[in-house]
């Protein structure tokens, strides 16, 4: 079996798309350890949809015990202030997604279409109208951007690059980048291109466990790690 | 002031929240904003076939664990309504999360609970259409998924949107940090959550603070939500909410 990266590989890859002055939401789950990967002197700003612009780093307990637990994100973690930080609440917090005001949201995928459709708020598990939506909708169809940081395949194999995806949609063509355990695609006008494989894979390898016919593009890459 | 909203306690605050209403209840993330201490009163009070209209179905003991927050132990959010059973229908923008209790994915599931699930940006719409008189919205979020169902779609400047129609509530419970006699009020870090819009779209709203202060005692510029939307207040003592 071929090595794949790990989620703190996948984070790393991921966040060095973000560019110098983006204000930029992470998802729950390996997006959020994007925060680890911004070197020293790159400014991002980042946005948490319960009304948190430009928090800084995770607080532990005690340092959020002496803060009176005063900031949290989205997930819950208490995290610590940084210069400049704004505090606002979620009516705000959602009309700077609706309005386009976020130039990036970094995602997870449960399935990603070849058009861009991303699916990605019920586990297959759940019925009827169960499952998390939460801020999946207003950030996939409304910010300047949408990287999706997923596994290539689901545990079982099957893989998670689809023609059309079976799981309910988050939105519709709303994708621009995904990265995986094994590969970075960009998501184009006239379908997916395979841009960078992980360290020890083919282009031919990363197309075996992609339901979707990758272009390769002629600058393929092996990712720079 | 001839005027005080300040009620003496949480039990007489609820006491006019009857069997089938429907409440709004803040609070999703940590202890800031979560209205403990109204909660527990109604908890106590038993009111029946509530609708209730919050952020998550779920409640966040694990969560509130897993960091540390206070009260971690005893951890109380609108989960424990939905517990206890009192509650009939859900509105909420994320149902429930794999591993965290999910007493509302049996409830509903067994056909108990009705679940309306919005997603945050479509909740907050409609709340704010209701706030603010509107007869509803139209918005750009859910296009091709199940948010569409039911709804109205209209093209406007070559952009699909949908139709969100106003949502208000007989009640809310709401936390702020501190309030002046008027119901005037200020919030703490990220507690504002959904405070501010729940004041705004339920016909009555008592908040629960930490620290009420005499008239004046708050600077006019940093009211958050002014006291026109709070019709009670309530203090939180010291012994049972730090």
């Amino acid at each position: 079996m071929k090595e794949r990266l790990d989620e703190q590989t996948m984070a790393l890859r991921v966040a060095r798309e973000l560019q110098e002055g983006w204000y930029v939401n992470l998802g729950f789950g390996i997006p959020a350890l994007c925060t680890n990967f911004i070197p020293e002197g790159k400014t991002v700003f980042f946005f948490a949809e319960n009304g948190l612009l430009g928090f800084g780093r995770n607080a532990d307990s005690d340092e959020a015990e002496l803060l009176g637990w005063r900031y949290v994100d989205a997930a819950a973690r208490p995290v610590l202030p940084a210069p400049a930080m704004a505090v606002f609440d979620y009516a705000e917090a959602f009309d700077m997604i609706r309005g386009g005001h976020i130039d990036c949201t970094v995602l997870g995928g449960l399935q990603v279409s070849e058009k861009g459709d991303l699916a990605n708020w019920r586990l297959p598990v759940y019925k009827g109208k169960g499952g998390t939506i939460g801020g999946a909708m207003d950030l996939a169809a409304c910010c300047k951007r949408v990287f999706i940081v997923m596994t290539h395949t689901e545990k079982s194999g099957k893989p998670k690059i689809v023609r059309e995806c079976t799981y309910p949609l988050t939105a519709k063509r709303c994708v621009n980048l995904i990265v995986t355990d094994i590969a970075v695609i960009r998501v184009t006008s006239h379908g997916l291109s395979l841009e960078e494989t992980a360290p020890g894979w083919t282009a031919a390898e990363v197309q075996e466990l992609t339901e979707v016919t990758l272009e390769v593009s002629p600058n393929l890459k092996t990712m720079a790690l | 002031m001839s005027v005080n909203k300040v009620v003496p306690s949480f039990d007489e605050a609820i006491a006019d929240i009857r069997d089938g209403a429907s409440i709004m209840v803040s609070g999703a993330q940590g202890p800031l904003g979560v209205p403990r201490n109204l909660l527990l009163a109604l908890r106590r009070k038993g009111t029946r076939n509530l609708t209730l209209i919050t952020a998550t179905g779920y409640r966040s003991v694990s969560a509130a664990k897993f960091y540390g927050f206070p009260h971690a132990e005893d951890w109380v959010d609108h989960g424990i309504l939905i517990d206890n059973r009192q509650v009939r229908k859900v509105v909420c923008a994320m149902a429930y999360v794999p591993g965290r209790d999910s007493v509302l994915q049996k409830q509903y599931e067994a056909g108990e609970v009705e679940l309306e699930h919005l997603g945050h940006g479509p909740f907050l719409l409609r709340m704010w259409a209701g706030a603010a008189g509107l007869g509803g919205i139209y918005q750009p979020v859910g296009i091709g998924t199940i948010l569409e169902e039911g709804k109205e779609k209209r093209v406007i400047n070559g952009r699909e949107y949908l139709l969100e129609m106003p949502l208000t509530a007989d009640f809310a419970l709401i936390g702020a940090d501190k309030a002046d006699c008027l119901g005037n009020l200020v919030y703490k870090g990220t507690g504002r959550q959904y405070g501010p819009i729940m004041a705004k779209a339920a016909r009555v709203t008592i908040a629960e603070v930490d620290e009420v202060v005499v008239p004046g005692g708050l600077a006019p510029e940093s009211i958050v939500t002014p006291g026109i939307y709070v019709r009670r207040v309530v203090k939180a003592q010291p012994e049972v909410h730090k």
